[in-house]
């Protein structure tokens, strides 16, 4: 079993088009991984899907970092 | 009478990604033997449009079409019309409004937002229905998507609301003046469903749950779901169905208080 933060490397990798060694802890979404306002959204939503649970919106617009997105699933999950 | 639509070809407005109910309707339309030209606004969509389109059995085409652009209207129908002379109908699922816009109060829309709302989710289906004209001559059926933030107070949905009002009222215009022509012009009303444009709406969990508890099925629908009713649409089985909207909402529509 993949850990969270390879699964969240291969989601992100896969929708922004970066490689995965690219998705490191301290890389921000839109300034190093280039991530547009549309692709955040995408990227939640195949969150949720991959890990069974829901971002609400308050949240979504607090995930800058990959490792936002890694703390949230181990708070959450 | 069947829903075999093959040696017909169809043009699907607005796919965005997997989610998106215009990609629920191009499988539906696929399934049928049908051709698609698929249209996308931006290149950001173009590479999603054309993995998906590429996972059709059937002929599929992708162009650009900026909808909030005459020109390049003019400019897509031209190169449909190298693909195919006839066009039996089109789905037109396109909207857009300011994410900000879709949070709050409705009256604090500004004047720019509203008009670049109703320019993309209302008035696209007018200009786009008269660039087609031409081409739709054996009978042809268009097929739009709205809401029941059209018809209804639905918390967040505002200028869009407005936008789909604007859209509903224009299916009937449109069903009237092509009528003549045999062209149909129809409205889908999909309960939410969680794609791309619905997530950008202020809340859109809590109305999934809304929709759950409350729907006379108790349940929200799919893409497929959608896919289907257009099918029927799009098909002679509705040839006497025009200016109509037919709700796609487990009949969440018909509920008052509960």
């Amino acid at each position: 079993m993949a850990t969270n933060q390879e699964r969240i490397a291969k989601i992100v990798s896969e929708r922004l088009g970066v490689d995965e060694s690219e998705v490191k802890r301290e890389a921000t979404f839109k300034d190093d991984l280039g991530a547009d306002s549309l692709d955040v959204v995408e990227l939640v939503m195949e969150l949720e899907d991959e890990f069974d649970l829901e971002i609400s919106d308050e949240d979504a617009e607090k995930i800058a970092t990959v490792g936002d997105v890694v703390d949230y699933i181990e708070n959450h999950q | 009478m069947n829903l075999d639509l093959s040696s017909r070809t169809y043009i699907v407005m607005g796919v965005a990604n997997k989610r998106s109910i215009a990609w629920g309707i191009a499988k539906a339309l696929d399934e049928a033997g049908a051709s698609l030209i698929f249209t996308y606004a931006g290149e950001r969509l173009e590479k999603n449009v054309r993995e998906l389109a590429s996972s059709l059995q059937g002929e599929h085409h992708v162009l650009s079409c900026d909808v909030t652009s005459d020109e390049e209207i003019e400019q897509t129908f031209e190169e449909v019309k190298k693909i195919s002379p006839v066009i039996h109908g089109i789905a037109h699922c396109v909207a857009f409004a300011n994410r900000e816009e879709l949070e709050g109060d409705y009256m604090n829309t500004t004047r720019e937002g509203f008009l670049l709302a109703h320019n993309i989710s209302s008035y696209s289906l007018t200009a786009v229905a008269k660039a087609c004209r031409p081409l739709m001559t054996e009978g042809a059926s268009i097929v739009t998507l709205t809401y029941l933030g059209g018809e209804r107070i639905v918390k967040n949905y505002n200028v869009m609301g407005v936008a789909k009002a604007s859209l509903d009222a224009s299916v009937k215009y449109l069903a009237n003046d092509l009528g003549a022509e045999n062209i149909r012009v129809n409205a889908i009303s999909a309960g939410p469903i969680r794609t791309l444009s619905a997530k950008g709406i202020g809340g859109f969990n809590d109305v999934l749950k809304q929709m759950e508890e409350q729907a006379p099925l108790k349940r929200t629908v799919t893409q497929e779901e959608v896919g289907k009713t257009a099918l029927f649409l799009f098909s002679d089985l509705a040839s006497g169905v025009t200016g109509e909207m037919i709700h796609v909402d487990g009949g969440y529509h018909a509920v008052g208080l509960k």
